[in-house]
């Protein structure tokens, strides 16, 4: 059971408010990613559910219970940290066993549950070395299984990939999923990467300055961002944001286009330009368009191969169906 | 970054150290003025009375107070020269390659563990004794006068003894940071065309500051009240020409037992410390942040 | 990466490096060949360096005359106890400054090392006065006392820069798996500090062991540790060369040998954390 609900929680520094009043709740078996740039203050936000900070005001209740004033240890909860925070001087098995040690769990159901754990995480073999000895996803492993075996109401995971090569990434990524899957377990997950965001998420919330931007499934963010903020942020390459006499014609101060939803031709189109970079993946191509009096860059993605080159002519076409239109203030207009 | 929980708990974990230390610095200081302020000998018990500032006006009439004073400060610069000077020389000579380094640098740190007491006793007596001390021999071989090193350069002699005892301590400081010096950097500023003497003067000499700062801030600590090596070697003399301040208050308050004399010296010693301890923590200071 | 240096360099500066530490170890060589001669030898003109009757009876002759076992005790109990009471008050002291560092922790530590900088013989006195009215004149416990309060500015300060070195993520994760404030300090942070702890113990047993102010002047009789057993010798023993140096020998060995075995640490302790 992990429903954990954030009542106007806020944070202060001294006299810098690094959260003002928030309200957020995480549902029971949620997967919910923080994202947000670095200063956003996602990881304050995970730390004060963790309580390892002290909130400024309001309250956090865990499972309906006021959590607010309890001790990290008293909250039931479990992390993972970025630098993996593994006790150097335990090997791998008395790592797992530590938090069930400081919770006076008998001996034999230790041993049970680490050995699970260790074969979930295919660790079996590393159990009686030390961190020192072990690769960077191993380690990963090691954290995920010392939070495992203490059956938390929630798991909380501070960027936990931004150590791991590219590739390895990719892989833990899909374990977190698995192992989300299999458990059905609260996780809270902090990244800066919006691609974790949407490839892991039930729900994602995007943090600027402290201030939520918006919550939501990652389809609803990617298909309805609420602001221009959250329409930059989703969505990769970002989303072409146009402003002036453009927008005017839509009955707007910005529009939006994401790059994948530009027709490119070399013929016809709206708008015509140039392109400067043109990369080409095979699977898709990119073009970095200038001088189409718009905007300084619109970037357009093609499916497949496009044999177009640096420097040609091309003439685009934004989808009618799929044009963002935002507001003054840069909110979305319905 | 924390929690009022282990802000509160980190208060009362050091709270202890702090308490008995602020014990330890007031209750004595505050005993020691007081004591400053009155004619009390140790003798003559039942016989103290307040008299004011006039222990202090005895002390400072005195003139072995500034020989003390003159002393001290010679001893403690003395030696501090001869060690920082000395131990950059040797950790650079360590810090090239050789044989048997570990065990040259063993050899070198020993004088370090030897007890003030041992140390002033052996120099003494079978190196700067005039009559059988080795110096007198090998003086007697190449044909000079032996030299009595106690009696004519007390204080020398003292300073020789000190630096000793203190030199491997330098040495192993600025050693320790002479190794932690990037040797790309070196390589660098030799493609620069910067000469052995220069690449020492801009590149070895800015990276030692900091270790030259701590070995400058722990000597000192323990120079200003070296004692044991005068009491055994020349008990201040001949006349006052090795009395450092700690030893004149010693030799005040317990060869005397005039408390109030010895008390108005040790009050003296502590403004003289905090003098060079205010220098000192400002250099310190900016130096350890970095 | 280390560079070729020629050979002949090489030769050039491992005489003169042997040279140096030979002369700068020799008082203490001397003193050690020095203890197994007669006293005749001892003073003979010109002194022998290895061609002697080698003989033990000053060691025999040191400890009939003197309680050497005694002080050694003394020196063991001084040295040993105030370094392990200062150490458990200073690990809470410098977990709170190293981990939970407040706006004053600075100015906390540099004041802490100032109290160093008061000199003992502005504070002698009193404690010689208080010392003699509850009775710890002359005893251990007055000097662990003592010695405790001198070091213990020293080992905060190692231990601070020690712990400094320790991620806080760590402690952190002890809390997160409900570990208490004393299960936190007991199996994580004092654990990994390990080689810091055992670098200031060491370093303050030699402090300690080599203290001579305090030792030498609150002590007579029985509490006296080995400092003040050889300043016994001042004179005129001082001028029986061949018993001065057994009983130099003997006082300095213990803590040589044990300087010698661990001077990986000690290398490290000796540098009071503050250089790397």
């Amino acid at each position: 059971m992990g429903r954990i609900t954030l009542d106007k929680v806020t944070k202060k520094f001294g006299d810098v408010e690094v959260i003002p009043p928030l309200d957020l709740t995480i549902d029971d078996g949620e997967f919910v990613v923080f994202v947000g740039p670095s200063g956003c203050g996602k990881s304050t936000l995970l730390r004060l559910i963790a309580g390892l900070e002290d909130v400024s005001g309001g309250e956090i209740r865990i499972d309906g219970k006021p959590a607010t004033d309890l001790p990290p240890a008293k909250r039931g909860l479990a992390m993972v940290f970025q630098s993996y925070a593994l006790y150097p001087h335990m090997s791998v098995r008395k790592n797992i066993a530590f938090p069930m040690k400081m919770a006076g769990m008998p001996e034999d159901e230790q041993k049970r549950r680490i050995d699970n754990a260790a074969r979930a995480l295919n660790l079996t073999d590393y159990l009686d070395r030390r961190p020192g000895q072990l690769s960077g996803g191993q380690r990963q492993r090691v954290a995920i299984g010392r939070a495992i075996v203490r059956e938390p109401a929630a798991f909380l995971f501070d960027e936990p990939l931004s150590n791991l090569d590219a590739a390895l990434r990719v892989g833990m990524r899909m374990e977190i999923s698995e192992l989300h899957k299999k458990l059905d377990t609260t996780m809270i997950y902090v990244t800066h990467d919006q691609v974790e965001a949407m490839t892991m998420a039930d729900k994602i919330v995007v943090l600027r300055a402290g201030n939520i931007e918006q919550v939501g499934s990652p389809l609803e963010l990617y298909r309805n961002p609420r602001n221009t903020f959250v329409a930059g942020f989703i969505g990769s390459p970002k989303m072409n944001l146009i402003d002036g006499a453009e927008a005017k014609k839509h009955s707007a101060e910005t529009i939006g286009v994401r790059p994948e939803h530009i027709d490119v031709s070399a013929s016809e189109g709206t708008w015509k330009g140039r392109i400067g970079v043109a990369e080409h993946l095979g699977s898709d191509t990119f073009f970095h368009v200038h001088d189409t009096g718009l905007a300084e860059t619109l970037t357009i993605r093609a499916s497949g191969e496009v044999a177009l080159r640096h420097g040609d002519t091309v003439f685009l076409t934004p989808q009618a169906d799929k044009i963002h239109r935002f507001d003054a203030q840069g909110l979305r207009i319905a | 970054m924390a929690t009022q929980h282990s802000r509160s708990a980190a208060r009362i974990m050091i709270s202890p150290a702090v308490l008995l230390l602020l014990a330890w610095m007031i209750v004595p200081l505050a005993l020691t003025i007081y004591f400053s302020l009155l004619r009390y000998n140790l003798l003559m018990p039942g016989t103290e009375r307040f008299v004011g500032l006039l222990n202090y006006k005895l002390f400072f009439n005195n003139p072995a107070f500034f020989t003390a004073l003159l002393n001290t400060l010679l001893l403690v610069g003395g030696v501090l020269i001869i060690t920082v000077v000395g131990g950059i020389l040797l950790a650079i000579l360590l810090d090239q390659p050789m044989w048997g380094q570990g065990i040259v640098r063993i050899l070198v740190i020993a004088p370090f563990f030897v007890m003030p007491t041992v140390s002033a006793l052996v120099w003494k007596n079978m190196f700067m004794n005039p009559v059988s001390g080795l110096f007198a021999e090998f003086s007697k071989a190449v044909g000079l006068q032996p030299f009595d090193f106690l009696t004519h350069a007390p204080l020398a002699s003292i300073i020789g003894i000190v630096s000793w005892q203190w030199l491997p301590f330098a040495t192993l400081i600025l050693l320790t940071a002479i190794q932690s010096l990037d040797s790309e950097q070196m390589e660098a500023a030799e493609m620069d065309g910067a000469s052995p003497l220069s690449r020492f003067w801009y590149i070895t000499l800015p990276h030692l500051s900091r270790a030259i700062t701590v070995v400058i801030l722990i000597q000192t600590i323990f120079l200003l009240s070296v004692f044991a090596e005068i009491l055994v070697t020349t008990n201040g003399g001949p006349g006052n020409a090795s009395t450092n301040l700690t030893y004149l208050v010693y030799a005040r308050s317990l060869l005397n037992f005039d408390v109030g004399g010895g008390s108005a010296g040790g009050v003296v010693a502590i403004i003289l410390a905090n003098i060079v301890a205010i220098f000192l923590m400002r250099m310190i200071g900016k130096n350890l942040d970095a | 990466m280390a560079r070729a240096v020629s050979n002949r360099r090489k030769v050039g500066y491992t005489i003169a490096a042997w040279i140096i530490g030979l002369a700068i170890f020799f008082p203490i060589l001397w003193t050690i060949v020095t203890s197994f001669k007669t006293e005749a030898e001892a003073i003979s003109s010109p002194p022998s360096f290895m061609f002697f009757n080698w003989t033990t009876e000053n060691y025999t002759t040191v400890l009939e005359r003197s309680n050497y076992f005694r002080h050694f005790w003394n020196s063991v109990v001084i040295s040993l106890g105030s370094t392990v009471l200062g150490l458990i008050i200073a690990i809470p002291a410098a977990w709170s400054m190293a981990f939970v560092p407040a706006k004053h922790t600075k100015n906390v530590l540099m004041w802490m090392l100032s109290t160093k900088m008061l000199p003992p013989v502005g504070v002698l006195i009193p404690i010689y006065l208080i010392f003699r009215d509850v009775g710890l004149l002359d005893t251990k416990t007055g000097l662990v006392i003592v010695l405790t309060l001198i070091n213990l500015p020293i080992i905060v300060w190692m231990l601070y820069t020690y712990f400094k070195e320790i991620p806080g993520e760590i402690l952190e994760a002890s809390r997160m798996d409900g570990a208490s404030l004393r299960d936190e300090i007991i199996y994580v942070l004092t654990p990994m500090a390990v080689p810091g702890i055992a670098s200031t113990l060491l370093l303050n047993v030699i402090l300690a062991w080599n203290e001579a102010f305090w030792t030498l002047n609150l002590t007579a009789a029985k509490a006296a540790p080995l400092t003040a057993f050889i300043a016994s010798y001042s004179s005129p023993e001082g001028l029986f060369y061949a018993k001065l140096s057994a009983a130099s020998t003997m006082a300095i060995a213990p803590i040589l040998i044990l300087g010698w075995f661990s001077q990986k640490q000690l290398v490290r302790g000796l540098t009071f954390g503050a250089v790397k």
